[in-house]
């Protein structure tokens, strides 16, 4: 299948996914579990990628800066600037590609190959509707919370690399993390961390729906997913900094 | 009442179905029959809409299902009750919320009404006390049942069966055509069923098809396959030697 083949099946995907559900209700609910699904089951990593990530960002900045020109109020500034413009939209949404992206495309490849996408489709449900949109909303509405917790803890592991092993002290690293702030840099990640949930979610969604049949195909349905997210995260990284900085 | 009428389906250039006519008989048991990849499957699931037809019409009570839209399909697939070859139970769901789903979905049913019409489902297909386990915990006859159970949870005029046996006992097997047969009688609803197990042709069949290579070659009642003279249906129903000398056994004997 080519590139516009693969484009023209998404569209028609998503065309079904946001068709008007059959009972609202029911969709509330599948909602309320995918949040609670995706967003509980990645707290855990997000905090410990976020921490990690924090102390070594503000450690090589640190480690950059020898000359004894230069403040030490950079390290937090830098170490802001990196996690919430960078950090807590790309590189977060690059790992809960691999993490969230592979989970969708395997649970709803084990749909199909099971025939249970068959069933609900012969039932009279639309079942890209019923499988597909409340993960994408799921997904819209959690990835932003997480950022949020990545921005907070990624710092504060920021802090915790350059305080504790005595690079510098507190006053100086919050001193930079006031210094220069503008504060349209918390709404330009969130709005990079959404496109990137819609993204992971449809195009995991995309590949997992189409899975032919066998186990190895969900597989392999698995790993495009994840690859191929991660690849439009990247372009789409570039395209929305060059819109909205 | 269900006419297929000169449907034919192709993949990628490959014939798997061939101008093939059938007429339903309603309220009984048809049975669709025939070899492995004979096509009998690509025909059901082209009743559905699950495949899209070349050629042809499938006609549910003189409604057109190939030219009808999404929505008014929806309205067919609501008439429509199907058990797969896997159950295609939904895994995520108990027992209890795989029978529920489609009242859930497409009823007006209270809390109530939806609990009492569930286990009352349930029972028909005699499985109790399972209601709060998962597909993954009960045996394959037992998901078969909970499957028979969801697909007559809205009361549908149509049952289609994919091998509903496959991968049974032949005891279980049994238990399993006793209860379709018992249930299109009970709600008087049209059943087709493909299958290639012989026992539920002689046990429960009432009106047969015969499919080879994607054409149909033969139709009946099972009480005409003794007198048929169709070579391919022969070979196929006897296919053991076992078979083959109970038939001659039944012909001196009869």
């Amino acid at each position: 299948m080519n590139f516009f083949q693969h484009l023209g099946n998404y569209a028609t995907l998503m065309k079904s996914t946001f068709a008007r559900p059959e009972k609202g209700k029911v969709y509330w609910k599948l909602i309320a579990e995918e949040v609670e699904k995706m967003g509980l089951g990645s707290v855990g990593i997000v905090f410990f990628v976020a921490f990690f990530f924090g102390a070594v960002i503000a450690i090589q900045t640190a480690n950059n800066m020898d000359n004894p020109l230069l403040p030490d109020m950079l390290i937090g500034l830098g170490t802001r600037d990196s996690v919430i413009l960078e950090f807590s939209s790309t590189i977060m949404c690059l790992i809960l590609a691999g993490k969230v992206g592979s989970n969708i495309a395997s649970e709803i490849g084990s749909m199909k190959v099971t025939q249970q996408i068959d069933a609900l489709e012969t039932m009279g449900v639309n079942s890209a509707g019923y499988v597909i949109f409340p993960k994408i909303i799921a997904a819209i509405f959690i990835f932003p919370f997480l950022s949020m917790c990545y921005m907070f803890v990624g710092i504060f592991g920021g802090w915790a690399g350059v305080v504790i092993t005595g690079v510098t002290n507190t006053s100086h690293f919050v001193y930079g993390l006031h210094y220069g702030f503008k504060s349209y840099y918390i709404p330009y990640s969130l709005t990079k961390t959404v496109v990137f949930a819609f993204i992971i979610s449809s195009v995991s969604s995309y590949y997992g729906y189409y899975t032919e049949l066998g186990s190895k195909a969900v597989g392999d349905a698995s790993t495009k997913a994840v690859v191929n997210s991660s690849l439009i995260i990247l372009i789409f990284n570039l395209i929305l900094t060059k819109l909205l900085l | 009442m269900i006419e297929v009428k000169n449907v034919s389906k192709s993949f990628k250039g490959q014939i798997v179905l061939k101008n093939i006519n059938l007429e339903l008989e309603e309220g009984k048991i048809n049975l669709v029959i025939g070899r492995s990849g004979s096509g009998k499957t690509v025909l059901l699931k082209s009743l559905v809409g699950l495949h899209e037809v070349d050629e042809g019409s499938i006609l549910f009570d003189n409604r057109d299902f190939v030219k009808m839209g999404n929505d008014q399909r929806k309205e067919i697939r609501k008439e429509i009750g199907m058990v797969f070859q896997g159950s295609a139970l939904f895994d995520s769901m108990t027992i209890f919320e795989n029978v529920q789903f489609p009242l859930k979905m497409f009823s007006e049913m209270s809390d109530d009404e939806m609990i009492e019409r569930v286990n009352f489902c349930l029972n028909r297909v005699e499985i109790d006390g399972k209601n709060d386990l998962y597909p993954s915990e009960i045996s394959g006859g037992m998901q078969k049942r909970v499957a028979i159970a969801r697909a007559i949870a809205l009361n549908p005029k149509y049952l289609f069966c994919d091998e509903p046996n496959s991968g049974l006992d032949p005891r279980t097997a049994i238990v399993i055509d006793s209860l379709i047969g018992e249930i299109t009688k009970e709600f008087n609803i049209t059943t087709l069923i493909n299958t290639h197990d012989m026992n539920s042709v002689f046990e429960i069949g009432d009106k047969i098809f015969f499919i080879n290579k994607g054409e149909k070659w033969w139709e009946g009642h099972k009480e005409d396959i003794w007198n048929s003279d169709n070579e391919e249906l022969e070979d196929f129903i006897f296919a053991s030697e076992f078979a083959k000398k109970m038939k001659e056994r039944l012909r001196i004997n009869p």
